[in-house]
């Protein structure tokens, strides 16, 4: 497993990088198992499980989880009916204004955060739309659609359009095409987009706190806890639930769409 | 005998493009037919009319007598064969091939069975449980051709089936592709922009130029008799001689076609037996092909006409003066002015 000719310098700075990016995961572990629960010291001066306990009772987690899951849910339905349809429509047809309509479905990721937020609160304040989880759910598809759309587009673009034309020919009908033909063909796509927007929506912060008004998704929730002296590895062991529950549709995500083509839109 | 497809004065415009212009054309039934042009000249667009994917701007369009406006492709007797062959790389060869029974909702044992006899008949009958990404090109188009015979279509349209193909499976292809046409007896209508396919499968071929249908004849009458200029220079490698040359030659004063083989060819200055139409030339440049020579020769007008003479005559050189000559009837006379 040697690679010849790497100098010993640029290993050393590979691993300091990785080191600075996961030994911090490393230690939201570590905490999550101290006995200390009023700061966090070095080393730890106890090891227990007993918080994991203490999660299990508390009702507030629950509810934000609960409540993270069900927005989560909802806005990767959502992002996946209307960014398939968007994608479809981009590549397939030909109209005015076509380029600028696209580069419109993907500003709101590109756009900071904040600036969706406080467009959103706006919205919702000058039309007196109470906050509720449908809020959220608004928000969160904002961002949500353009990873399903730039995932689908994508697989578009690689599909041959003359198969579409063939399923006609053969007899099919326009929703037979779709359910036979494109439907398998774009279905790892809109996994993999649907997966990524999952994980986006379920750790979003930013978006949440300006339109959630009083309910508590799980992030915001931990946000709070942080604030607060006491308990403090409770925290930690919803950070490790969370690593577990956006990690992994992550990888998945990456190992389905791996054969060269990019899934566009994982930065935010 | 019945009309297969039947275009008339059809149309098709895309913006300010006139893609298919005022064609009218009838093909028979169980005819191979040829659609013959350079690319952009409008015949895929008549096979797209016939598929039902294009609608036309204007005119009238019957297949087997009935009209084809509005009717969408899913419900026309009419299959197509892909130039990218457009295969699903999802399902097997056996589940391509029986796609299009299958939404027509035939259960499953028949579907395979009567896709599996088409397999056969294009001689992949072993390959059915493969995926189009493991044939090679030869055997992708075949699983094409079968996909679409296996409806049973009163038509099969053919989009340059045979372009994707080196050559010697192009050769072997057409052969096989004539051959099923003559078993099954179904109308092929066949899109091409190489005239040696066009001319060695169809039986009747027409010659497409900018939207419009220049000529339409059996492959013979193509060849020897070209209506006009463009068919002259598109199909084979006849020589196109303006009208002046060929009143000086002793013809009428009409652009005229005269193919190489038909050439005779004397040295300097020799009077050509009567009844023989001649040309003084000289030689630009001299081909050796083997059993034949072909010559380059201009005139002193200016006029370039091939020479394709037998080896046997001897070796001509660069610059050589020579008396061309031809039967009177070799030399035709275009009906058509461009």
């Amino acid at each position: 497993m040697r690679s010849e000719g790497s100098p010993l310098l640029l290993k050393i700075a590979a691993l300091a990088c990785v080191a600075f990016l996961h030994v911090p995961l490393l230690l939201i572990f570590l905490y999550a198992f101290t006995t200390e629960e009023k700061s966090f010291q070095f080393p730890p001066p106890g090891y227990t499980t007993k918080w994991f306990g203490v999660v299990w009772e508390r009702q507030d987690i629950w509810d934000a989880i609960g409540l993270s899951v069900k927005v989560a849910a909802i806005a990767t339905f959502l992002a996946v009916v209307l960014g398939t349809c968007a994608a479809a429509a981009i590549s397939r047809a030909k109209f005015f204004g076509r380029d600028h309509i696209s580069l419109l479905f993907i500003l709101p990721i590109a756009l900071p955060g904040i600036v969706t937020g406080i467009a959103l609160r706006s919205t919702f304040g000058i039309m007196d739309i109470p906050f509720s989880t449908w809020t959220i759910v608004l928000g969160h598809t904002t961002f949500c659609m353009v990873v399903v759309y730039n995932n689908v587009l994508a697989r578009f673009r690689r599909t041959s359009g003359s198969m579409i034309e063939a399923s006609m020919d053969l007899g099919a009908d326009g929703f037979q095409t779709f359910r036979y033909v494109v439907l398998p063909q774009i279905a790892s796509a809109l996994l993999a987009g649907g997966m990524l927007a999952f994980a986006l929506s379920f750790d979003e912060v930013i978006v949440t706190t300006f339109t959630a008004g009083q309910q508590s998704t799980l992030p915001i929730w931990m946000l709070n806890e942080l604030i607060r002296p006491r308990q403090r590895p409770i925290t930690n062991v919803v950070a490790i639930f969370v690593i577990a529950v956006t990690f992994i549709p992550i990888v998945a995500a990456y190992y389905l769409t791996r054969e060269g083509e990019h899934t566009g839109g994982t930065g935010k | 005998m019945t009309t297969a497809v039947s275009f008339q004065k059809i149309s098709r415009y895309f913006g300010p493009v006139r893609a298919v212009d005022d064609v009218t054309l009838d093909i028979a039934e169980g005819e191979f037919f040829a659609m013959l042009g350079p690319s952009g000249s409008g015949k895929t667009t008549c096979l797209r009319l016939i598929a039902g994917f294009e609608q036309p701007t204007s005119g009238h369009m019957e297949i087997f007598g009935v009209t084809s406006e509005g009717v969408p492709p899913y419900q026309r007797n009419v299959n197509t064969v892909f130039q990218d062959y457009a295969l699903f790389p999802h399902m097997t060869v056996l589940d391509n091939v029986a796609y299009g029974l299958m939404v027509k909702g035939i259960d499953k044992p028949t579907r395979h069975r009567k896709a599996l006899e088409t397999l056969t008949l294009v001689a992949l009958g072993s390959f059915g449980s493969r995926r189009p990404s493991q044939l090679s090109g030869g055997q992708r188009q075949r699983v094409a051709l079968a996909r679409a015979l296996v409806n049973e279509p009163k038509v099969l349209l053919l989009d340059e089936p045979l372009g994707a193909l080196d050559l010697k499976l192009r050769e072997q292809m057409q052969v096989e592709l004539k051959a099923l046409q003559r078993n099954l007896g179904i109308t092929f209508v066949f899109v091409t922009h190489d005239q040696g396919e066009a001319l060695s499968m169809a039986d009747r071929v027409a010659i497409f130029n900018d939207g419009k249908i220049v000529q339409v004849g059996s492959p013979e009458d193509i060849y020897e008799r070209p209506n006009t200029k463009f068919v002259a220079d598109f199909v084979g490698s006849s020589n196109v001689l303006s009208p002046a040359f060929s009143k000086s030659a002793g013809g009428p004063e009409k652009w005229a076609s005269l193919r190489p083989e038909k050439i005779g060819i004397l040295p300097a200055k020799v009077k050509p037996s009567p009844g023989q139409q001649s040309a003084s030339a000289k030689i630009v440049a001299a081909h050796y092909q083997g059993s034949i020579s072909r010559l380059n020769t201009r005139t002193a007008g200016g006029e370039t006409i091939n020479v394709s003479v037998p080896s046997s005559l001897g070796r001509f050189a660069e610059g050589d003066e020579v008396m061309l000559h031809w039967p009177k009837e070799a030399l035709h006379v275009m009906a058509g002015e461009a």
